[in-house]
């Protein structure tokens, strides 16, 4: 037992020393870039301050809130704090000032009652649309839509019902309904369209995009809810089922929603107080507007590439410079 | 959320040893009669399938009748009121005292996790990097568990900082630890006190406790929102919902110990006229000691396990890339943070342990061999600490821990590995998730949802009252009275299916690998290793995979369910089975036994207690698991909670969903542990007399 403790310290001794030896030739001197540090400050800071950028959980949006981050933080000098919250909290964010920027908003008729002037606090507004637009729908699978291509009219789906039978939709064609944030009319298409069909919620995301995955890997049937732009739609191209066009008012009267989902314009949300203030990103959030490719091509380091989000961006940025220049003008 | 977790090891151990040290233990007067054996519970199951039957013949008259199924997106006026009171909330938060105050509190934990990131995790402005280098923490870390709890330890503690590094994880590595020592820390200022106050009162204890129950088995999706109105977004809100969970274990455990200090003990020392204050520090916190070390124990790992829900609203560390996998759905990503919150978790627990064990040895009067030999290692070990600080401090590569690609590569590995099991296992898993859904899940919901709400109400109650008697009833028919008034009752009914479907198999399991592993050592030894991983293992990290093999479904969340609740449920059994008398084994054998008899006639008979504290718990950690079965498409109340997390006009619902669940888990808990009360008066035969534990002494004797 002595001669083990005795050995353990000697060990840790020799292995102080070599680390001495190793560092003192090895890495820098954190002093000098302390010192550096402070004449970089002393010397002038940013007129931007602080931008608190919401990250909402999806990887399209991920790939907005770090193009717009990125070009705040290197080109405007702002301190860039990302907040990895859900839609809800991340609204609430904006009166206390967690939360400046939403930068891709699907539409939340609830959340704008509550926070918008109008009739809620005021503590939120709508800084206008950032270019990308909103595709939702009935998608199937690809090997599907080859096979099969009848199959994305809607009208033929009854036929197909037997097919789309799972464990889970009690004998009927199961309709894989998405995760709960995001707002679906399924149920009351399904029984509108006398289509026979169950609907069956995934719970999330990730199981929406597994299932639909499995089914295209498999030769399964599948039909659900999905939207583009969506990085997965670059690995397994779903293919959308025609319903009845969509028509102004026909989704107002959730029970009676017998058509298809609109086109949506994803918005930008800000802080009010935030959006007062003299900071050089307001002009930047103001301005920022890209395409759906675009969206796409960045998510794609991210999710495929297995790129960090601040790679990814920078990488963007770099290809994509004129662009970016339009934002700051 | 859901993914509770050791929270629910505090009520197993305070079972555990009520079950080692059975209190009552009756005292044998010489000449006294043997104690009654009562029936050994056989009979309660012809009452119990008298029941099922009509509760089938009324199903089949009935079925599809006031169901009270409510579609998944639509919710009732009670839902609506309760979402009001959130609104009201969210309005009145610039004018209300009370929010004032928390928002108060919440400045002081946020600057405090911001004080030890610039410590630890994160450039303090203007040093590049933080105050403390890689080489610094792990040096004071090591330097700690060689101090209170040995060489051992201080390797393990070694390899796991290195760990954190190697794979690329270090700042978020440390801003968990921060959150989760800061949060024991509050757990223990604000917990002890309760624990002394339900230790010496029993109507304290009483309403304590259904506090403590609502805090382990409120999913925390449900509190998530509130707690961010209240306590803003990030780090206060992480270690406000750190703290919630993770504050129950040390009540329940360490008020356990200082109830069960032996009364003679307390009668003799109060007879010498001692105060109330010396009476609880002199006496019985000290006799409590190695309990209420069991209790931060567990509390620690309540902690450590909100680390990926405190995520959910930008709590910083090992939760984010874990969250960032599942956005990416790449199991791989996921994997390597998971599994650095299972080592961190494996160190927290042995190093506590091996610390009580160590006070436990000095206090018994065993101290060190070598007082001098002791000394010196502790000034040294600090030197080389304080040595390793002022290093990290000066030299980059001593603060920031290089960067290694091995992280990278495992979790590509994984990611094939994965990928490579669906591709060619896909069709087996397929026949086997179908297989249960139609021949066990199907079935049993149908009898259960289908019925009309009055039907399942009554079979329900009436099987309590068979199995756990009068007082089971009465908590029985409260909850389901609880349950009917929030709403939800066609998918309480779906959910607590899921439940009992899940705990049919976790018991099987159980059964199978607990029986081995009590009876080959070696098996003991290579499981339990995957047991700890799959207990703090966080459930996202196998979301995907599970979802590969067999997609959105009610079956992917029982197997979800059977992964965290199988390890506790398997070491109740194995620890059980282990703790019958070999002497009774020896007699069996002698008299020529086969081996299937000797479990079947004497093992499990005798390590029945254990078994139904198994099926409690199993029950209880599948129960947990539900708002992670919502998120793969089992619908019924873990949707309902995850819809009310996602969309705020629909908090109400989820509200009301988390509270059915709290209800479903007292029923279902009170309805087993009364169950398990009735049985453990089959006679002293039962009881685990053989497996003596050591007697704690005060300190000094």
């Amino acid at each position: 037992m002595r001669t083990a403790r005795s050995r353990g310290a000697r060990l840790g001794v020799l292995a102080t020393i070599a680390v001495m030896a190793l560092s003192a030739c090895g890495g820098g001197s954190i002093e000098s870039e302390t010192k550096a540090n402070e004449e970089k400050a002393a010397s002038g800071g940013g007129e931007c301050g602080d931008l608190n950028m919401a990250v909402n959980p999806w990887v399209g949006y991920e790939a907005s809130a770090y193009v717009v981050g990125t070009v705040a933080q290197e080109q405007l000098g702002c301190t860039v704090n990302y907040k990895e919250l859900k839609e809800d909290v991340s609204w609430q964010g904006f009166g206390t000032g967690d939360v400046d920027v939403v930068i891709e908003d699907w539409g939340h008729p609830d959340l704008e009652k509550k926070f918008f002037a109008d009739s809620g606090d005021g503590t939120a507004e709508d800084f206008g649309p950032q270019g990308n637009v909103g595709i939702i729908g009935w998608y199937v699978p690809p090997w599907l839509a080859q096979e099969h291509p009848d199959i994305l009219d809607y009208k033929n789906l009854n036929k197909y019902a037997q097919d789309f039978a799972t464990s889970e939709s009690g004998g009927k064609g199961q309709f894989l309904g998405a995760d709960p944030s995001y707002v679906q009319f399924d149920e009351a298409i399904v029984n509108n369209l006398d289509l026979d069909f169950q609907v069956v919620f995934s719970g999330s995301e990730a199981a929406s995009i597994e299932a639909f995955r499995k089914a295209e890997d498999n030769k399964e049937f599948l039909i659900g809810y999905f939207y583009a732009p969506q990085y997965f739609m670059a690995e397994v191209p779903l293919e959308k089922v025609a319903l009845p066009p969509y028509t102004d008012g026909c989704q107002d009267d959730p029970q009676d929603v017998a058509c298809d989902y609109p086109e949506t314009e994803l918005k930008k949300i800000v802080g009010t107080d935030w959006a007062a203030s003299d900071s050089t990103a307001v002009s930047l959030v103001k301005n920022f507007t890209w395409t759906n490719e675009d969206q796409d091509v960045v998510a794609a380091y991210i999710a495929s590439d297995k790129m960090s989000p601040e790679d990814a961006a920078a990488k963007w940025i770099a290809d994509n410079q004129d662009k970016v220049d339009a934002w700051l003008s | 959320m859901s993914q509770v977790g050791p929270g629910l090891r505090a009520t197993a151990y305070v079972e555990t040893e009520k079950l080692n040290n059975p209190k009552d233990r009756r005292p044998v007067e010489p000449g006294a009669a043997p104690p009654v054996v009562e029936d050994s519970g056989i009979s309660r199951w012809v009452p119990a399938l008298a029941i099922v039957v009509l509760w089938v013949v009324a199903w089949v008259l009935t079925k599809g009748t006031h169901t009270l199924d409510l579609p998944s997106l639509s919710r009732t006026d009670l839902h609506d009121r309760l979402t009001e009171i959130q609104n009201g909330l969210l309005e009145s938060r610039s004018t209300n005292p009370f929010m004032q105050f928390t928002n108060a509190i919440a400045d002081v934990f946020r600057s405090t996790v911001d004080w030890f990131q610039r410590l630890l995790s994160k450039p303090a402005f203007p040093r590049p990097v933080p105050q403390i280098g890689w080489l610094g923490v792990t040096a004071i870390a090591t330097y700690v568990g060689l101090v209170v709890a040995g060489w051992r330890i201080a390797l393990l503690v070694v390899a796991s900082f290195l760990s954190f590094g190697v794979l690329g994880y270090w700042d978020p590595s440390m801003d968990t630890l921060i959150v989760v020592l800061i949060s024991v820390l509050l757990a223990i200022i604000i917990g002890m006190p309760l624990a002394v106050w339900i230790g010496t009162s029993a109507r304290a204890n009483a309403v304590v406790t259904v506090f403590l129950d609502l805090m382990q088995t409120m999913p925390t999706f449900v509190y998530l929102l509130p707690i961010v109105l209240f306590f803003g977004i990030g780090t206060s809100a992480a270690v406000v919902a750190t703290l919630i969970y993770s504050l129950p274990p040390i009540i329940r455990i360490a008020g356990f110990g200082i109830r069960e200090v032996p009364t003679t003990t307390i009668e003799a020392t109060d007879s010498s006229g001692q105060t109330y204050w010396q009476r609880l520090f002199k006496v019985q916190l000290p006799m409590a000691r190695k309990t209420i070390i069991v209790g931060l124990n567990q509390t620690t790992l309540a902690a450590l396990s909100m680390a990926t829900l405190a995520s959910f609203v930008d709590g910083p560390g090992l939760g984010k890339p874990v969250l960032q996998g599942l956005r990416v759905n790449d199991v791989g990503t996921a994997f390597v943070p998971g599994v650095l919150i299972v080592v961190m978790a494996v160190m927290l627990d042995r190093t506590t342990t091996a610390a009580s064990e160590r006070s436990e040895r000095i206090a018994r009067g065993g101290g060190h061999a070598n007082p001098l030999q002791r000394r010196i290692v502790v000034l040294g070990g600090a030197v080389v600490a304080l040595v390793a600080v002022y290093l990290s401090r000066t030299y980059v590569s001593l603060a920031e821990f290089p960067t290694y690609g091995i992280g990278r590569s495992i979790s590509t590995a994984v990611s094939d590995f994965v990928s490579w099991i669906t591709t060619n296992f896909g069709g087996v898993t397929g026949g086997l998730k179908d297989g249960v859904t139609d021949w066990l899940l199907n079935p049993v919901q149908s009898v259960l949802a289908e019925s009309p709400w009055y039907v399942s109400f009554l079979g329900i109650a009436a099987l309590a009252l068979v199995f756990g008697g009068m007082r089971a009833l009465a908590v029985c028919v409260v909850c389901l009275l609880g349950i009917r008034y929030l709403d939800l009752w066609h998918d309480a009914m779906i959910t607590l299916n899921m439940t009992l479907v899940a705990t049919v198999l976790v018991m099987a399991l159980a059964l199978v690998f607990g029986v081995w592993m009590a009876r080959d050592r070696r098996v003991d030894l290579g499981i339990r290793p995957l047991l700890d991983a799959g207990q703090t293992i966080p459930p996202f990290v196998y979301l995907i995979p599970v979802l590969a093999l067999f997609g959105p479904s009610r079956f992917t969340a029982i197997v979800a369910g059977i992964v965290y609740a199988a390890p506790a449920a398997i070491k109740l059994v194995a620890d059980g089975v282990k703790g019958v008398s070999p002497t009774t084994i020896e007699a069996g054998r002698s008299t020529g036994q086969t081996t299937w008899q000797e479990i079947t006639k004497v093992q499990l008979p005798m390590a029945k207690g254990s078994l139904v504290l198994a099926t409690n718990q199993g029950l209880l950690y599948v129960l947990s698991m539900t708002v992670i079965g919502g998120l793969v498409g089992a619908g019924a109340l873990g949707f309902d909670v995850v819809y009310g997390f996602s969309r705020s006009e629909a908090w109400g619902k989820g509200a009301a969903a988390g509270l059915t669940i709290v209800l479903l888990g007292v029923m279902l808990d009170r309805i087993t542990r009364a169950a398990a009360d009735v049985r453990r008066d089959d006679g002293p035969g039962t009881r685990r007399a053989f497996n003596v534990r050591l007697p704690i002494g005060p300190p000094g004797t």
